[in-house]
């Protein structure tokens, strides 16, 4: 691992290595959203489509751009102008308790939809709907497809109702890549499909896949180098958008790798917003989303008390490649695109969710489950409660519950949360000292 | 003595408790919390040291009283006490007035002297056995006497009301917030003066009365730690591991208060929890109200506001319900709107208001379950657990979903914070 090579200022450099993964990846975004808005000028198409199950290779193999509406109600999210978005999307009749990434999308698009970079973005010439386990995503496609008039495929991917992935399931969604998906990607770009192109992509794919498992299982060292929830959020993000398949993600999880194996040898705890974690007090695996309008605090309240997230679900939404070890695969490519849909997290069953969490209390040393439970998504809520009594019946250990929203500021009541946090908190040092109970008056 | 402090800064009240070291309480007090926070721990803390005093005082009678003799004595000694801490922040408030008088308004402090000297003369009447109060603040008693009597000073001495009242307006947050300066000590015995020389019958002659009392005083009283909890405790000058979440307290004292205790169901002002614990007192999971405070106990304040009752006054009413009116919203605004709706179609206040408190518990059941439901002895805490109404839903809506089991309510429960508190500070001793 040669990432020292990718820095030009030696002196300092524990900072200076620190951030050489956290600027790539800046340069990667901004670069993307430059593009994005000019795309019409570099003469490109644009598909948008979800996280879950997106097909950024295949987008790839037809020279077209890929956007994420998610990833952009996100960044909206973490610059605030989230709670705007929201309550205008609610002035034009959309529903207090709809999904609040939807509501700020179409709130940006009232406004122009501006990027980051604060130029407009284009029309999407193709809506592809990579259908995963999220039925919001459909009526979210609808509405887009109603304000911008541009094509829409479908590509819709069973539920993996009894936790296992047939050959059935699969060769659906083989077959509507094959005669619906395809042909619809080569009509609207004029690029011939190659699959060969595709086979290279999903091999650089795959190289990117080995390393991000690798900077994840990380967290099994005590202490833990990484927070993979609230550090895990920009681990995930380049495999889980329009960089899956570029040498760009190699290199930023090389350099990634390179930075987590430092900090093991130094012994390090994870970075925080206010520099290195101190002591490792706490050992967190948590279920949920976080909450992006108040991202920082509601990552002050862990590490200000020593607690780090071990493990988290939602690093898996966009791929599940660390629990039974899926790997985009080159030698059967069309295969191995349906089998990465099928398994994304939000398509997985309640048992196997509850599985998942399972192991990785216990592979992680976990001292027990949290749940952040999102008012504005019930594909992800629904059950919730029952993933937590079962793993508490299951694994003796503590968990606690803590609800909040994806975008939308009003949902997020900073004194409520911290008391549960600190509460959950107490409570987990509280069963460590079993020992010296009280005694009853 | 090692003495164990518990401090519940709570968004209505700030409790304080103390323990000894064998985990038995030597008093407790209560104090609204204001926006002060550290001057209602202070004041709350003082009023748990006097009602400690006592207790050793009570504790060094030994065998000299019956045990009902003995406490006859103690509830008048405290009646005497209270008396006397009334007497000296009444005349600090009188102090305070005078220094607020503009040069050039003649009359004025003669006014208020006279006001002053009238409350006093009263006073010994507001603290016997049989008196009501509606309140045990001082701020509520002062000013209820000082606006009724102003009235006619005022008139007599040809002074404007206002003006009187101003001053007292002025004057009565900073003597609110001003911790107790007086000798606690002079001050007991002062209690013990009046008692045994009011010609009680109290089987114990002044000079034993006084004896016991020096002893009981002389005794040092060290504050081994102190814990606080409530959402005020971030406010509080503890070191970091002084300082408990409330579900934790709220857990363990009321284990402490029924040790067969499994669920905790404590509903307060602006939030409702439901708590497991095991048979040793230890969070097993909680609950809480997500987002919004419909169901709490502002859910009751706001409803007497709307229905221009006092608090205490619901309750009672909302017993005399004789069928049951549905109410369905959550919300405690819409539940104000649905409450207007009911009026306008003619039902009964009680009535209405009988479906009100089975709207709050019904949504507490609802928290309740979530956490784990209830399979054991159940203990119900917090201002709520005063209202015989909302407790009339609870134990129907318990029975109705888990049969019979054990529903434990003190009458002391707004102090299961503190106790939880203090036992905490207890047990930071041992480890």
């Amino acid at each position: 691992m040669s990432n020292q090579t990718q820095i030009t200022t030696p002196a300092a450099s524990q900072e200076v290595i620190k951030d050489a993964s956290m600027l790539k990846q800046k340069a990667m975004i901004a670069d993307n959203y430059d593009k994005l808005t000019r795309a019409k000028e570099l003469g490109l198409k644009v598909a948008s489509t979800y996280v879950p199950g997106n097909l950024n290779e295949l987008i790839m193999c037809f020279d077209m751009l890929n956007n994420l509406p998610e990833i952009n109600a996100i960044q909206n999210g973490m610059r605030k102008k989230s709670g705007g978005m929201i309550m205008d999307a609610e002035k034009m009749g959309h529903s207090e308790d709809v999904c609040t990434y939807v509501k700020a999308d179409i709130g940006n698009m009232a406004k122009g939809s501006i990027a980051p970079n604060g130029k407009p973005m284009p029309v999407p010439d193709l809506l592809l709907l990579s259908y995963t386990g999220c039925f919001t995503f459909l009526k979210w496609f609808e509405l887009l497809r109603d304000q911008y008039g541009c094509e829409t495929a479908m590509l819709h991917v069973p539920y993996t109702g009894d936790g296992i992935i047939t050959d059935n399931m699969r060769d659906y969604v083989v077959k509507q890549l094959k005669e619906v998906l395809i042909p619809t990607l080569e009509r609207v770009s004029g690029v011939k499909f190659d699959i060969d192109r595709l086979r290279e992509y999903l091999r650089q794919s795959a190289k990117a896949e080995d390393d991000l498992v690798w900077v994840l299982k990380s967290a099994k060292n005590t202490p833990s180098p990484i927070d993979a929830y609230f550090g895990g959020v920009f681990y995930i993000g380049p495999i889980f958008t329009a960089f899956r398949g570029t040498p760009d993600a190699v290199e930023y999880y090389q350099l990634l790798r390179g930075e987590i194996e430092q900090r093991i040898a130094a012994r390090m705890g994870p970075v925080t917003p206010d520099g290195d974690l101190g002591e490792e007090k706490y050992r967190l695996v948590v279920e949920g989303p976080p909450n992006w309008t108040s991202f920082r605090e509601f990552w002050k309240m862990f590490y200000e008390e020593g607690a780090v997230v071990v493990a988290s679900t939602y690093t898996k939404v966009g791929g599940v490649y660390d629990y039974d070890g899926f790997r985009h695969d080159p030698d059967n490519p069309l295969e191995s695109l349906a089998e990465y849909c099928l398994g994304c997290y939000t398509n997985r069953n309640l048992p196997t969710r509850v599985d998942m969490i399972e192991q990785y209390l216990e592979d992680y040393q976990a001292d027990g489950l949290l749940v952040n439970s999102i008012k504005s998504c019930n594909s992800f809520s629904a059950g919730q409660l029952m993933i937590m009594r079962t793993i508490e019946e299951r694994t003796g250990k503590p968990a606690a519950f803590i609800e909040t929203d994806l975008v939308d500021p009003r949902y997020f009541s900073p004194a409520n949360v911290k008391n549960r946090l600190e509460s959950y908190f107490q409570m987990i040092e509280q069963k460590r000292r079993a020992g010296g109970s009280a005694r009853a008056a | 003595m090692k003495t164990f402090i518990g401090i519940d800064l709570g968004s209505t009240t700030t409790k304080a408790l103390i323990l000894d070291e064998d985990l038995e309480m030597l008093g407790k007090g209560i104090t609204n919390s204001r926006s002060n926070y550290a001057t209602a721990a202070a004041v709350a803390k003082e009023e748990a040291l006097t009602g400690a005093r006592l207790e050793l005082f009570r504790r060094g009678l030994g065998g000299e009283l019956s045990s009902s003799a003995a406490e006859t004595l103690m509830t008048d000694l405290e009646l005497a006490i209270r008396l006397e801490q009334f007497l000296d922040q009444l005349e600090d408030l009188r102090k305070t007035c005078a220094t607020q008088i503009a040069p050039g308004q003649d009359g004025v402090l003669e006014a208020l002297d006279e006001i002053f000297r009238q409350i006093k003369t009263e006073a010994p009447d507001m603290f016997t056995r049989d008196a009501r109060r509606k309140s045990d603040f001082f701020r509520d008693i002062a000013g209820s006497r000082v606006m009724q009597i102003g009235e006619a000073v005022a008139k007599q001495a040809g002074i404007a009301y206002d003006t009187l009242i101003n001053l007292y307006d002025k004057s009565i947050i900073e003597v609110e917030n001003r911790p107790p300066t007086s000798d606690m000590a002079q001050m007991f015995l002062r209690a013990i003066d009046r008692l045994t020389t009011a010609g009680s019958e109290l089987g114990l002659d002044q000079s034993t009365a006084r004896t016991v009392m020096q002893a009981a005083l002389d005794i040092e009283l060290e504050e081994a730690s102190q814990v606080g909890t409530g959402y005020g405790r971030v406010t509080l000058p503890f070191p970091k591991d002084n300082i408990r979440s409330e579900i934790l307290c709220h857990g363990l004292g009321a284990h402490m208060m029924y040790a067969g205790t499994r669920t905790v169901l404590d509903i307060g002002g602006q939030d409702t929890k439901s708590i497991q614990v095991d048979g040793e007192g230890i969070v097993e999971n909680f609950q809480m109200n997500d987002r919004c405070a419909a169901g709490c106990g502002r859910y009751l304040g706001y409803i007497a506001d709307e229905m221009n009752m006092g608090l205490h006054e619901l309750g009672p009413l909302a017993l005399k319900a004789s069928k049951a009116v549905r109410i369905n919203s959550t919300c405690t605004v819409f539940a104000g709107a649905e409450l207007r709706d009911r009026l306008a179609l003619g039902e009964k206040r009680e009535d209405i208001l009988g479906g009100l408190h089975r709207a709050i518990i019904l949504r507490a059941m609802s928290i309740v379950s979530r956490s784990g439901g209830i399979t054991d002895e159940f203990t119900f805490t917090g201002g709520v657990a005063n209202n015989q109404a909302a407790v009339k839903e609870l134990k129907a809506l318990v029975k109705e979903n888990y049969g019979d089991v054990t529903i434990n309510i003190d009458p002391a429960s707004i102090y299961t914070g503190a106790l939880g508190a203090a036992a905490f500070a207890r047990r930071a001793l041992d480890s």
